[in-house]
């Protein structure tokens, strides 16, 4: 069966769009073909700075014919309803329907075929659409022919567009089309420098292979591949070793065509400056990759480079031009490290006053103040001093003001903790410094230090109740201010740390704080819970760990025990993965459903203590005893927060449970014993509540 | 790069032998070769002849070399390559060719930059100006890990489409030169060409100028003039605006340029008013949306004009 080749041929591509549009290329392609019934039987697409390539295999010769029936007017019916019958369905006149006896009466159907179409045909019409509607990120129009509405939007300028349909066996024939005054062919250019002329090509085969041999390298992957290798073994042959970088090289590799690897130096004394910003500055500006030696673990004063050229001269003027770059960036660099160090953390302060953090959150300085009084209140309920998470909290955003800072942005924190070291902070302080921005996402590391979990969630449940004031809350798609992560952060820093503290409480703190008075200073501690419980449950989500406990637990109310919930959940989560938590959980289930619908029959709650004396069977008299049991053991349990041991407890319930359903018949004809029964069941659903709500857990 | 020509004019040895090339280049591509705008402005984007002329249906091809004030950038003339003042050499082309790619490429030829030995890339780079209400796509042109130009299709210039779309390159000359001539500190530039007694560097030309500016602009700049310059501007461009609209009908215009002269002086002037260190963050932002304000109002009486291609 024939192949298609597309190129879609440009000037450059950004890098970061590459994977991307590959991706959406083949994508729309391939839902299209099989929308118009012709199903392929492999895809693969490609992009280099200059274009966009798509193979897809097997594709059948033509769309399969497609037959449909069409129900007319009834026999007899009114000339006008027979007329449009015939117009729509294409029939020249009644005799070439068809009719359908129906008890409702007889109808005239109309047999329509269509003819499946050649499969090169409906490629020329569907690839201009994909190729109009295409979804680049930022799209641009140019040339002449920008002057006129309609005109062609596309990432960069296209030139070109290959497109070739045919079997293997067979000189492929043009998909012809044209899109804004291109017109398809099966003509597409080599490299830039190396190999800038015309290049004729049939199948895809052949393409890659040609190209190739005109310097490009079709596939990114392939193109990662060498240079990751050829820099690994560039630098490993001089004693180094490559720090490696996988977000640069997705980056490198989608900035060339023939990648060529080169390795240059710079002047030993720059190493003077962090490595974090020595490697900043390497990798921001210059896309180049920084070395380690092997033995010391530490930085040298070598990078490497990648080209798109092998140049006439080796590469040399190459290396020495990226050398005469990197110097005074680094120059710059070192400068500003200096320069930073000049001054004391605690001096920069003063120009957080003209700051603004937010219009209706007032300025940096008042945003430091309230993170540095909420510090000192978290700081003896995670063990840390309170004068260090003070002095921490104080000192922890200046770096924000620093040179450096300023010019690397990701090395915020990080400069803070190296700034407050060389003026002779305490090692906490200095931490946390860098430290409070933890964890950044689900995967950083959460710091340990009480310093720093003190001013980190101080820091964090500032910024949340702040915006939760001001309502701005995260919505759909849209969390501006990364409330999310923040609310994650604070889970993971209290669960990793098994820290105590009501948050209700902590946030409450937060809001009296705060100059801007929210309308729902009340509700919102609780609103903000509601939100750390959905936090909580994304997080078990994604750990593949059960997210509908959350609600379980929650739904106990009171729950703002960040740390106990979480054990709850788990503790929960292990019961009811062994049979006893199974069955229990079936039980209190049956129980459940039982009630309510008795409950809406009688239209009375079934609350109150079970009368004893109306027990007639063993079975009844088994579960009360047992539930009494049960109730005082798991609370006793739970007062001592051993989950476990509450869960154990609640095994207990199972047998009883299971036997009474098995025995008993709830709705006895004797109404007392009725209700009695029913009060019963209720007390199954309030033994488990000890633990949790189990009609919030999904089966 | 033409190989008739003797040393002293030779693009790698002299800083007006460079600019002379790059302006005969352009000029063989049918570029009018226009001389600097006469005021003060921050790039040469601001210059009419990219701003204004990159509006309306008519055809426009030209180069220049404009003088950028960037009165923050100064530094006393004691770093090796930021400077308060310094030249930028721009072409502007509408509709864009199909191959200007290639032509800046030769371009860089002819300007001694050898695409065999040299590792040219262009790096995705959005060009967006604030003040001007402008964006454009493009990128900037990297060799050998340096970015030596900005590349940009213009698609957007005082809040109107471009139709059709400008082509626009910016070459930083002294860092370009810089590159050329082997040198590392802007003002060792060999300006004329010539060696020993008759040989005259950037620094001999321009490092008093760097240092009395720094002084200016950091130190000393009049800011109670700058702050009554700029209303005076704004007020100025918003008047002239106002009276060119022909028998008082918004349908042609016949003060575009005088009024779009006022918006580059309250450009500059706010530049000056920043570097002094007056105007705070919340205040910069409306700053840069009153000059926005006129630069949209300027492209509107453009278009309006003859050459901005009204009937």
């Amino acid at each position: 069966m024939p192949d298609l080749l597309l190129e879609l041929f440009s000037e450059e591509i950004p890098a970061r769009m590459q994977a991307k549009a590959a991706d959406d290329l083949r994508r729309m392609v391939t839902d299209k073909l099989v929308a118009e019934g012709l199903v392929y039987e492999g895809a693969k697409a490609f992009a280099t700075p200059r274009r966009l390539a798509l193979t897809v295999h097997g594709i059948p010769t033509r769309q399969p014919d497609l037959k449909t029936e069409r129900r007319g007017p009834k026999i007899g019916a009114a000339d006008a309803a027979v007329q449009g019958f015939l117009k729509a369905t294409g029939l020249q006149s009644l005799d070439e329907a068809k009719i359908q006896r129906d008890p409702k009466g007889d109808f005239y159907i109309a047999l329509i075929e269509k003819p499946g179409r050649d499969a090169i045909d409906v490629l020329a019409e569907i690839l201009p659409v994909i190729i109009r509607t295409f979804p680049w990120p930022k799209s641009m129009r140019w040339g002449s022919r920008s002057g006129k509405p309609g005109s062609l939007s596309w990432v960069r300028p296209l030139h070109a567009i290959t497109a070739t349909f045919g079997p293997e066996t067979e000189e492929p024939d043009v998909v012809k089309f044209s899109v804004d005054g291109i017109e398809t062919g099966q003509t597409t250019y080599g490299h830039r420098f190396m190999a800038p002329a015309a290049i004729s090509v049939r199948r895809f085969e052949d393409y890659e292979a040609k190209l190739k041999a005109a310097k490009v390298i079709l596939d990114p992957q392939a193109r990662k591949d060498i240079i990751f290798a050829d820099a690994k073994e560039l630098t490993f042959a001089q004693g180094f070793e490559l720090v490696e970088d996988q977000v640069l090289l997705d980056e490198v590799s989608g900035l060339v065509e023939w990648p060529v690897v080169m390795m240059g130096s710079f002047e030993p004394e720059y190493l003077a400056i962090p490595e974090e910003v020595i490697r900043a500055t390497i990798r921001n500006n210059q896309k180049c990759f920084v070395v380690r030696d092997s033995k010391t673990g530490k930085l040298t004063n070598k990078f490497v480079l990648t080209a798109n050229i092998e140049a006439a001269d080796g590469g040399k003027v190459i290396v020495s031009g990226n050398e005469r770059v990197i110097r005074p960036r680094l120059s710059d660099a070192k400068f500003f490290y200096e320069t930073d160090l000049k001054t004391k953390l605690e001096d920069r302060l003063p120009k957080f006053e003209q700051i603004v953090f937010h219009e209706k959150l007032g300025t940096q300085a008042a945003r430091i103040k309230r993170i540095e009084r909420l510090a000192a209140e978290i700081a003896p309920l995670v063990g840390a001093d309170v004068a260090k998470a003070k002095r921490a909290a104080h000192l922890a955003k200046a770096d924000l003001l620093t040179e450096v800072v300023g010019e690397f942005p990701e090395v915020q924190g990080l400069m803070g903790k190296y700034y407050a070291l060389a003026q002779g902070e305490n090692a906490s302080v200095a931490a946390a410094c860098e430290e409070h921005y933890k964890p950044q996402g689900p995967t950083d590391r959460v710091p340990t230090d009480p310093v720093s979990v003190a001013v980190a969630l101080a820091d964090k449940l500032d910024t949340l109740v702040g915006f939760w004031a001001i309502d701005e809350k995260p919505t759909g798609s849209k969390d501006p201010y990364a409330l999310r992560r923040a609310a994650l952060g604070v889970i993971r820093l209290i669960a990793e740390n098994n820290l105590r503290l009501s948050l209700v409480k902590v946030a409450a703190s937060a809001l009296a704080g705060l100059s801007v008075k929210s309308a729902d200073a009340e509700k919102l501690p609780s609103d903000l819970l509601a939100f750390f419980a959905d936090r909580l449950k994304v997080q078990l989500r994604e750990q593949g760990a059960r997210h509908d406990l959350v609600d379980a637990v929650f739904a106990l109310g009171g729950q703002d025990d960040l740390l106990m919930i979480v054990r709850r959940v788990e503790a929960l989560g292990k019961f009811l993965e062994s049979d006893d938590g199974k069955n229990l959980l079936a039980g209190t289930k049956r129980a459940s459903n039982i009630l309510s619908i008795e409950e809406k029959k009688d239209k009375r709650a079934f609350d109150g203590a079970p009368d004893a004396t109306l027990y007639s069977l063993n079975e009844e008299k088994a579960l009360a005893k047992a539930i009494g049991e049960v109730k005082t053991e798991a609370s006793a349990a739970v007062a001592r927060e051993d989950f476990a041991a509450a869960m154990s407890a609640m095994a207990k319930l199972r047998p009883p449970v299971d036997a009474f359903f098995d025995k008993v018949r709830v709705n006895d004809d004797d109404a007392k014993v009725r209700e009695n029964r029913l009060k019963l069941l209720n007390e199954i659903r309030s033994a488990t509540r000890a633990v949790a709500d189990f009609s919030k857990i999904q089966d | 790069m033409d190989a008739s020509l003797p040393a002293h004019m030779r693009p790698e040895r002299s800083f007006q032998g460079f600019i002379l090339a790059l302006q005969r280049f352009w000029a063989e591509q049918g570029c009018v070769i226009l001389q600097p705008y006469d005021m003060e402005m921050g790039a040469g984007t601001f210059h009419p002849a990219t701003t204004l002329r990159a509006l309306g249906p008519k055809p426009w091809n030209a180069a220049y070399v404009q003088p950028s004030r960037r009165p923050k950038d100064g530094r006393y003339g004691e770093n090796p390559n930021r400077m308060q003042h310094y030249y930028q050499f721009q072409v502007i082309m509408k509709p864009s060719p199909p191959n200007l790619q290639e032509l800046y490429l030769k371009s860089l030829a002819a300007i001694g930059i050898d695409s065999a030995v040299h590792d040219i890339r262009f790096v995705e780079d959005d060009w967006e100006s604030p003040t001007l209400g402008a964006w454009g796509l493009g990128w900037e042109c990297w060799c050998d890990g340096m970015e030596v130009s900005q590349f940009t299709y213009f698609q957007q210039v005082a809040g109107f489409e471009c139709a059709p779309v400008a082509g626009e390159l910016t070459y930083g000359l002294e860092r370009l030169a810089m590159y050329v001539q082997g040198v590392d500190r802007v003002y060792d530039l060999n300006f004329n060409g010539r060696e020993g007694a008759a040989k005259v560097t950037y620094g001999d030309v321009f490092l008093q100028a760097e240092r009395e500016y720094s002084k200016h602009n950091f130190e000393v700049a009049d800011t109670a003039m700058l702050f009554e310059q700029f209303k005076m501007a704004e007020a100025a461009c918003r008047k002239y605006l106002e009276a060119g609209w022909k028998d008082g009908k918004r349908e042609a215009h016949l003060m575009a340029l005088p009024a779009y002269d006022q918006c580059i002086k309250a450009s500059h002037v706010f530049n000056l008013l920043d570097a002094r260190g007056v105007i705070s963050v919340t205040e910069r932002q409306s700053y840069i949306l009153r000059v926005r304000e006129l630069a949209k109002a300027c492209g509107e009486a453009w278009i309006h004009t003859e050459a901005g291609g009204a009937a």
